[in-house]
């Protein structure tokens, strides 16, 4: 499983490959981590004319923390990520779910921006950072623009970038005081993709009631779902067993996912409802416990 | 370009080879510079036969290409022997029975031998959690977790000593 | 301290740990070129022009091979299972004028580099015309199903027949009859290293050489002798490291025509290493049987008929195997019961899907699943528990050797020694079987689902018809072994050397082990069927003590002493009592030849072991699992096997086949599927698809005792063989575990895998069949 023949370019600076890319478009393959793009190059189910490399671009890499949010470069390894303390103070979603993404070795080659611009409808990061309510930074020659999640997940496999952007960067905001939240997926193995996972942040208030929640699946569709009606019966009202097994089962009513090779479309609701329930009991449990800090 | 010449620190040893863009990194280890320790068993990721260290992180060597190794340092399984002695990781997979074939063992003692360096002291959890992604066949791993316990203790004991 | 017994830590490791085996595709030669197969992606076309030209064009592109070329090839021939039938059926080198599954050999491609050949696989042009095929097999034996082989109607290439005594007389009486449809799916032995070749051929001399063979070196020689009309003195081969074989690895498969075909024709080294791609359609798949089964029981719960009508799914050729592996199934299904009745009907049915052979326990991991979750539905239905529907039935060391009633590999299977009920006893204490009990109450109070399941087994293992084995000592003093068997990675060479090493009294460390290169081991027949403990390690323990007996002769005569007063010691020999009256090894070779007028010259024997009958390990699986209602997620909590081997020759070395066979068996039971579908494409082609266990996969708590309770009569050492009886019990166990658990949802296991889907799916229509029975259900 050899790759095919292409060319390969290697710049330095963010300019020179959005150079590149406004030169090349459609030819050319952005290569970040690797872990996605070269498997697929290896079985030679694409076939760019021209790889741009970006490991050696500056400025692309890096978490700062800046009003009020994360920003982390789309080079940043997710091993990095993974062991950031201003990830796990600051965003524990985020932090929550690093280790369930592949392997260390994966994570170690693998970036934040390379799994958002890849948009595998069973990855983990898409759906994290839809719940999060994230966004996505796109930077062309022509300028740059920025996306909610929803704006930016277009299709399976297909983002909204054209084929002269670049992701330059994910922001997510900081988690709020009182917050709990919660990442679970089931998949076949461990480090495997999700069958289904689950991604969940609730707020509750000094008496317990929840003012905020925010749910995101991944694998139940080509793109993350951020389940918003499902989970808006539980805001304003003191959360219980059966209001998350409700909204499970609202948030499974309306989903259609399709039937593959891993698991049937039923299964998969079935699970996200049962993830649903599961992960929104695991959020507020641990929003009660954060002691309002 | 098609072909790039690299410069490239391998096994403490620098090197300078010029290769196709396309040869992935596994490939020009194994036959460019004759170090066929480094196995390929899938190509695509997922089989961690193919594991190097590469500037200290073990990563997959099919999924990188050797023209992205330019001023970058390379450790492979050659690398862990002093001559005719093994090391403690690979003596104490010897003394433990961790491994059969053979064919997967340098993925796994590349992994490993990345892991000690973090997390000299580890549990069984950590240890399970840090070859997950090393497929084996034939033991069933049992036998290398063991082995991984008992060379972080040897080693915990020469570094003490 | 004797070596045999002791766990002796391998030969085999060093070069293995440093990096310096040498496996097919790190073998090198000057010149070598570098094959890929053209493989056919359709599963069921007639094949029309192929057209090579824009590939040849390619730069380092050096040549295309097709059928045409290849001239009057023969078919590759079976090498176990025979049905004369079948011959219609074999595989050729490349496809002709029709291809049957998806990944059928139509071309070889030749070229620099395997990154060169692979473009020119991108660049060759075939006109292929698709036909209906047909994927299942149930669905291949209905009428209007598409006809592989114009020669084998109704796509069943055999029906095979077992009986014993009069089994539908018999079931008609029983008391209580209980009856199932049990299934196990497509899945096969998925070594890390994928196969490879190296073939290289000297015009000037005629030889033709081969690196990378494995298994049955000797044999595959001889297959490929008479497929390239070669002398076979003119074949020489070597082993190299081999990453793991589990069956699959080994037989002759297209490619290894192909690469020596190539190579002479050629004159340049040919190397083809597959890759993992190509591997899931190219190699042998296994175990998929369709089982319709009936057991018949007495008032006392004594099993009195077994019926088994079931089909298994050889793909769109006959291999090597020909039909050995339902052979096995038949011949082993009763197991450890005694049952005076019993009928197998087997259908070997063809489909457009890869072909299939032996994979570890091949037969028997199937038999197993399907006699023991027949054992205990029907321990539920009799309202008996399932150890003692099992104690009940078990045939008695007294017994012993007992007729099982069928046959399989040219005998008739007869069970040499085994003590069944004590087996059983020593897997439950390993298990905490109690106390797992009381676990289990514990969780269902609290709503869990935990279940306890067994599997016991009966395997064979020491298949013969024989074992070469040549001891030499050498001018410098050296031990040598060469042997007839073939290493798979399973540490034949440590075994090897124990054996021989307390016969000569020198340590095993010293001692060289060589196989798998024909110039220096003339016979063989090879490493599968757990045969290298019980037929290679007795013909090198037979061997070693003729070379032994010359020692002490040559020694003898040298030091002029009897040879009842000479001590074998460090590689010398000494007069008892006076060490310093001594004669090396090194001495005693150079002055055996030619040595004392009544011995052959030469400080060397050979022997060849014969094994006209296997013997039968057995053992016994048991497991504690939870099943996660919500997901149909199984955690395997505790993993505990008995298994009865006769004699350990290196414990280390038997424990460490227990648990890796355990760890496939897994992989069986809960994750391993080969998919297709309806239009015969393998949807599984990556290992993101097939589902290797990883450790995560494999229980915290696994449990092994290896018995030696039951010696084998079948050879000296009492060795009976343990390489598949880690994993032949698993899919039983497991399903018997996940069924246990399940038990309060009324849900029922008949398939496998165990996936989370497929768990759901069952939980999902048993609730929903209560709720329409009403309440009270």
């Amino acid at each position: 499983m050899k790759p095919p023949r292409f060319d390969y370019l290697a710049p330095r600076s963010i300019d020179e490959a959005l150079g590149i890319l406004a030169q090349h478009g459609e030819d050319a393959k952005v290569l970040a981590g690797g872990q996605s793009l070269v498997p697929l190059l290896n079985f030679r189910l694409v076939r760019p004319a021209h790889l741009v490399d970006l490991n050696d671009v500056d400025g692309l890499a890096g978490i700062r923390f800046d009003d009020g949010h994360l920003a982390i470069g789309a080079m940043t390894r997710q091993r990095a990520v993974e062991g950031s303390s201003l990830v796990r103070e600051r965003c524990p979603l985020l932090a929550e779910a690093m280790p369930q993404i592949g392997h260390v070795q994966i994570r170690n080659r693998g970036t934040i921006g390379g799994s958002l611009a890849h948009a595998d409808p069973a990855a983990e990061l898409p759906a994290v950072v839809a719940a999060l309510g994230g966004e996505l930074v796109l930077r062309s020659a022509r300028g740059e623009r920025v996306l909610t999640p929803e704006r930016y997940f277009v299709a399976y496999l297909t983002t909204a970038a054209e084929p002269d952007e670049l992701l330059v960067e994910a922001r997510v905001p900081v988690t709020p005081p009182r917050t709990g939240s919660a990442f679970l997926e089931v998949s076949r193995r461990h480090g495997d993709f999700a069958l289904v996972g689950v991604a969940t942040m609730v707020t509750v208030d000094e008496a317990g009631v929840c003012t905020a929640c925010a749910l995101a699946l991944t694998g139940v569709g080509p793109t993350p779902v951020v389940a918003r009606d499902a989970v808006r019966g539980l805001i304003g009202a003191r959360p219980t067993p059966a209001a998350f097994e409700d909204a499970g089962r609202r948030v499974a009513e309306r989903l259609h996912p399709d039937s593959d090779l891993h698991a049937s479309s039923e299964y998969r609701a079935h699970l996200a409802a049962v993830l649903t329930s599961r992960s929104l009991a695991r959020a507020t449990e641990r929003a009660v416990k954060s002691d309002g800090r | 370009m098609i072909e790039r010449t690299i410069h490239v620190t391998v096994n403490g040893r620098r090197v300078e080879k010029t290769v196709e863009v396309r040869k992935t990194l596994a490939d020009f280890l194994r036959d460019d510079l004759d170090l066929t320790g480094t196995h390929l068993g899938c190509e695509h990721g997922v089989c961690g036969a193919c594991t190097v260290i590469v500037d200290g992180a073990a990563v997959r060597s099919c999924l990188l290409f050797a023209a992205q190794m330019d001023g970058h340092e390379i450790e492979t399984v050659e690398s862990l022997a002093h001559g005719e002695t093994l090391d403690p990781l690979q003596a104490a997979f010897h003394e433990h029975h961790g491994l059969q074939c053979g064919f997967c063992t340098p993925g796994f003692l590349m992994t490993l031998t990345c892991f000690l360096r973090e997390c000299p002291n580890p549990s069984e959890a950590q240890i399970r959690e840090a070859i997950s992604g090393n497929l084996c066949r034939c033991t069933g791993y049992r036998n290398i977790v063991a082995a991984t316990l008992a060379a972080a203790r040897t080693r915990g004991a020469s570094a003490r000593s | 301290m004797p070596a045999i017994g002791r766990s002796v830590r391998r030969l085999e490791d060093r070069r293995l740990l440093t990096g310096r085996g040498k496996y097919a595709a790190d073998f090198r030669l000057p010149g070598m070129l570098y094959g890929a197969v053209l493989r056919s992606p359709h599963a069921h076309a007639r094949l029309g022009e192929i057209r090579s030209k824009a590939a040849l064009a390619l730069p380092g592109v050096v040549a295309v091979v097709t059928f045409d070329d290849l001239g009057d090839v023969g078919r590759i021939p079976t090498r176990l299972g025979h049905q004369a039938g079948n011959v219609v059926c074999l595989q050729r080198p490349l496809a002709s004028d029709k291809v049957r599954y998806v990944g059928e050999p139509v071309a070889f491609v030749v070229a620099e580099s395997r990154y060169l050949a692979e473009d020119a696989l991108d660049a060759m042009e075939v006109d292929y015309d698709p036909l209906p095929a047909v994927a299942d097999a149930r669905r291949s034996v209905e009428s209007g199903a598409p006809v592989l082989h114009d020669a084998v109607a109704g796509n069943v290439a055999t029906t095979l027949h077992t009986q014993k005594g009069d089994a539908l007389a018999a079931m008609a009486g029983a008391h209580i009859r209980v009856r199932e449809h049990l299934a196990v799916q497509r899945h096969t032995g998925v070594p890390i290293e994928t196969r490879g070749l190296t073939a290289a051929f000297d015009a000037g001399t005629g030889m033709l050489r081969l690196w990378g063979v494995a298994k049955i070196p000797h044999f595959n020689r001889r297959v490929l002798a008479d497929l390239l009309g070669h002398p076979e003195h003119l074949i020489q081969f070597t082993e190299l490291e081999v990453g793991g074989g589990f069956g699959v690895r080994g037989e002759f498969y297209p490619e290894d025509f192909l690469v020596p075909w190539t190579a002479r024709r050629l004159g340049r080294p040919v190397q083809w290493i597959e890759d993992r791609r190509e591997h899931f359609t190219a190699t042998n798949h296994s175990r998929q049987q369709y089982h319709d089964v009936e057991i018949g029981f007495d008032r006392e719960g004594r099993i009195v008929a077994l019926v088994d009508h079931f089909m298994v799914d050889l793909g769109g050729y006959i291999r090597t195997h020909g039909v050995v592996v339902p052979e096995l199934t038949a011949a082993l299904l009763p197991g450890p019961y005694r049952i005076p009745h019993y009928t197998a009907e087997i259908r070997c049915v063809l489909t457009n899907k890869t072909p299939t052979g032996t994979y570890r326990g091949p037969g028997r991991y199937e038999g197993t699943f399907v006699r023991e979750r027949l054992m205990d539905i029907a321990a539920q239905r009799l309202g008996v528990d399932p150890l003692e529907l099992r104690r009940r039935n078990f045939i008695r060391p007294d017994e012993m050797p007992y007729e099982v009633g069928g046959g399989a590999l040219a005998q008739r299977t007869v069970y040499d020694c085994g003590d069944y009920a004590s087996a059983l006893d020593h897997a439950l204490t390993a298990l905490g079987y109690d106390a797992a009990r009381r676990e289990q109450d514990d969780a269902r109070r609290q709503g869990r689902f935990v279940g306890i399941g067994i599997g016991f087994l009966v395997e064979k293992a020491g298949l013969g018809p024989w074992e070469y084995a040549r001891v030499e000592v050498d001018a410098t003093g050296h031990v040598v072994v060469y042997s007839g068997v073939a290493s798979v990675g399973q540490g034949i060479e440590t075994t090897l050397a124990q054996v021989v090493a307390d016969e000569l009294n020198v340590a095993p460390e010293r001692i060289t082990v060589v196989h798998g290169d024909s110039a220096r081991v003339p016979f063989g027949v090879g490493g599968f069927a757990s045969r290298g403990a019980s037929v290679a390690l007795p013909a090198a323990l037979e061997a070693a003590r003729k070379v032994r007996a010359k020692i002490l002769r040559v020694a003898s005569s040298l030091l002029e002493a009897a040879a009842d007063d000479l001590v074998l010691a460090d590689g010398a020999v000494h007069v008892r009592g006076v060490p310093d009256r001594k004669v090396t090894f090194r001495e005693l070779a150079r002055a055996a030849v030619p040595g004392p007028p009544d011995m052959e010259p030469g400080l060397y024997a050979a022997h060849f072991f014969e094994a006209p009958m296997m013997t039968y390990p057995y053992g016994c699986h048991a497991a504690i699992v939870e099943v996660d209602a919500g997901t149909g997620q199984v955690k395997i909590l505790k993993y505990a096997l008995a298994y009865d081997i006769g004699k350990a020759v290196n414990p280390m070395i038997v424990e460490g086949q227990l648990v890796g066979a355990l760890a496939q068996g897994i992989g069986g039971a809960l994750l391993e599927e080969l998919v297709y579908d309806e239009q015969g494409q393998l949807l599984t082609t990556t290992l993101m698809d097939y589902l290797l266990p990883s450790v995560m996969e494999m229980p915290e708590s696994v449990e092994v005792r290896i018995l030696e309770e039951t010696p084998t009569p079948l050879n000296p050492l009492g060795v009976k063989g343990t390489g598949e009886g880690g994993s032949s019990g698993c899919g039983a166990t497991i399903a018997n575990a996940v069924a246990d658990a399940l038990a309060p949802l009324g849900v029922t296991i008949t398939a496998l895998p165990l996936s989370p889907d497929r768990l759901h799916r069952l939980i999902e229509e048993h609730r929903l069949h209560a709720r329409d029975q009403g309440p009270g259900h």
